[in-house]
């Protein structure tokens, strides 16, 4: 089959439910353009695609691609790519715009996403709690945080089937380069469901508070290509650091100076690889397991390097 | 410590050799406050790099104030590193450390043009921690395959750093590579005896180098 042949018979498929127009049809258009008027093939394609959108009356978000790709929503990594999902409606929020009739997340065993579906596009009603497959739904990405959202075309069936859902967890390996400012010993707000780390006593919600003392890392780890952030928790960090939060609140009482807490922790751990796995919570990965790599295996490493 | 920014700028692994003939730096904006690359001779840029090595000299080089210059050794070469007031946590720590010593290294390339025209390549340290032979060991491995998967790419079509490098160089990658291969089975034999052998393998190691680079 042609190049074009292709593109003709994805063309109609694609207005199969709204148009009466066979491949034979699209393929001489195409033919004609590419052929004729030497247009290139992509440009061919829209132009075509845009003469039926105007005869359909319909808006190019409201077409579907032919033959959208199953994904786990972890692995959702692009902006506007055509996606079918077989999710778990995890939690539903309140709407800020009366454009939005539905927002919330939505779960695999890969993990959550936010979704969100719009009045205009006239779709029945998700429930909490039920699992769903979402056929035709679109990508969006906001400051490097994947969301989905629904449209017109996009296919609801509901399942009737309990899907796990998972945590976004991630796997990140590499020398921790740096340890940044808000790690060691510091204070949290108290406020209930306030969890902020205080700045010089004061907490960015509630004003000047008295604080709770916590222990975390925030941490770069590094593999000389890619940089990730990560965040070790009170637990994640006396079991990186071995020190407790006791020990951490003596020294700096001795010292006058919480600060003297990152610095001692910094001796130990900057400079060293470090594997960490954990869910992921905007650009960062926050902590559940780690390991020390240990020692390196100069075989393994040798075959590799005489492979590249 | 820094603050943190989305764009953070990633440590490039590249062994003493290459790095020291990295005399060419540039932007990639007309900003003023523009970061600046060093341009890796096999075709990378480099704002900053992580290395380890063994620390064998340190010296107060300064006159008015304390102005600290290590030596860290790697497979192929000699890092020099300088820390002065603007780096406090680094000097101190060249100060306090007692070579020889395993030294893991953050740091930004900085270049400097001698009075007869030659460009020396040094380091300006974020951090400097004490580390031991195991991530020594597999700084050497990473290093090495880093290196080698540069070279690989130096041909790609697209690889603009490695124009870039063809056009400011008259250096073969091909050097670079099998100084990383042998910097790779050194490991593989040192492995086999003590394991416990510090700072003489490093500079033994050293000694090789111009062997190694002239493969």
């Amino acid at each position: 089959m042609s190049e074009l042949r292709q593109e003709a018979e994805a063309i109609a498929e694609q207005f199969s439910d709204h148009l009466e127009v066979g491949p034979d049809e699209i393929e001489e258009r195409l033919e004609n353009l590419v052929n004729e008027y030497r247009v290139p093939l992509e440009e061919a394609r829209r132009s075509v695609t845009n003469s039926y959108l105007d005869d359909a009356g319909m808006e190019r978000d409201e077409l579907g691609r032919g033959g959208t790709e199953r994904v786990q929503v972890n692995d959702i990594d692009e902006d506007e790519q055509w996606v079918d999902l077989r999710v778990k409606l995890v939690d539903l929020w309140e709407p800020r715009s009366d454009s939005i009739s539905q927002v919330g997340l939505v779960g695999d065993e890969s993990g959550t996403i936010k979704f969100v579906a719009f009045e205009t596009s006239d779709l029945p009603e998700l429930e909490e709690g039920a699992s769903y497959e979402l056929s035709n739904v679109v990508t969006d990405e906001y400051e490097g945080s994947y969301s989905v959202k629904l449209n017109r075309t996009t296919g609801i069936t509901e399942i009737d089937e309990e899907i796990e859902v998972g945590d976004n967890a991630e796997t990140v390996e590499g020398a921790l380069v740096d340890i940044q400012s808000g790690s060691g010993l510091i204070k949290r707000c108290p406020e209930e469901d306030c969890t902020r780390v205080l700045q010089n006593g004061r907490c960015s919600e509630h004003g000047q508070v008295e604080g709770e003392f916590d222990l975390r890392i925030k941490g770069v780890l590094d593999d000389g290509e890619t940089v990730t952030e990560v965040i070790f928790d009170r637990e994640a960090t006396e079991e990186l650091t071995g020190m407790g939060l006791e020990e951490a609140k003596d020294m700096a009482m001795d010292a006058l100076d919480t600060t003297v807490v990152a610095e001692e922790m910094a001796e130990d751990v900057l400079g060293r690889y470090y594997r960490v796995t954990g869910p992921t919570f905007g650009r960062y990965v926050l902590v559940d397991e780690m390991e020390e790599p240990g020692a390196v295996d100069v075989e393994s490493a040798l075959i590799e390097a005489r492979s590249i | 410590m820094s603050q943190s920014t989305p764009t953070r700028e990633v440590a490039r692994r590249v062994f003493a050799s290459e790095f020291n003939d990295a005399g060419y730096t540039f932007k990639e904006s007309d900003d003023e406050r523009a970061p600046v690359y060093l341009l890796l001779p096999t075709g990378e840029s480099a704002n900053r790099v992580f290395f380890v090595g063994t620390l064998t000299e340190k010296e107060d080089v300064g006159e008015d104030s304390e102005y600290w210059r290590g030596r860290v050794v790697d497979p192929t070469g000699t890092f020099f590193v300088y820390a002065g007031q603007y780096q406090p946590e680094a000097a101190s720590k060249l100060r306090d450390l007692e070579p020889p010593a395993y030294v893991a290294v953050v740091g930004k390339p900085r270049t400097y043009e001698t009075d007869d025209g030659t460009v020396r390549v040094s380091v300006r340290p974020e951090s400097i921690t004490e580390v031991d032979a195991t991530v020594r060991d597999r700084w050497v491995a990473e290093t090495a395959n880093r290196t080698i998967a540069r070279v690989a790419a130096f041909d790609d079509e697209g690889n603009e750093y490695a124009r870039m490098a063809r056009d400011e160089y008259e250096l073969d990658p091909e050097t670079y590579k099998a100084a990383a291969l042998a910097a790779l089975e050194d490991l593989d034999e040192t492995d086999e005896l003590d394991p416990e052998a510090g700072a003489d393998d490093a500079e033994a190691d050293d000694a090789e180098a111009p062997d190694a680079a002239g493969i």
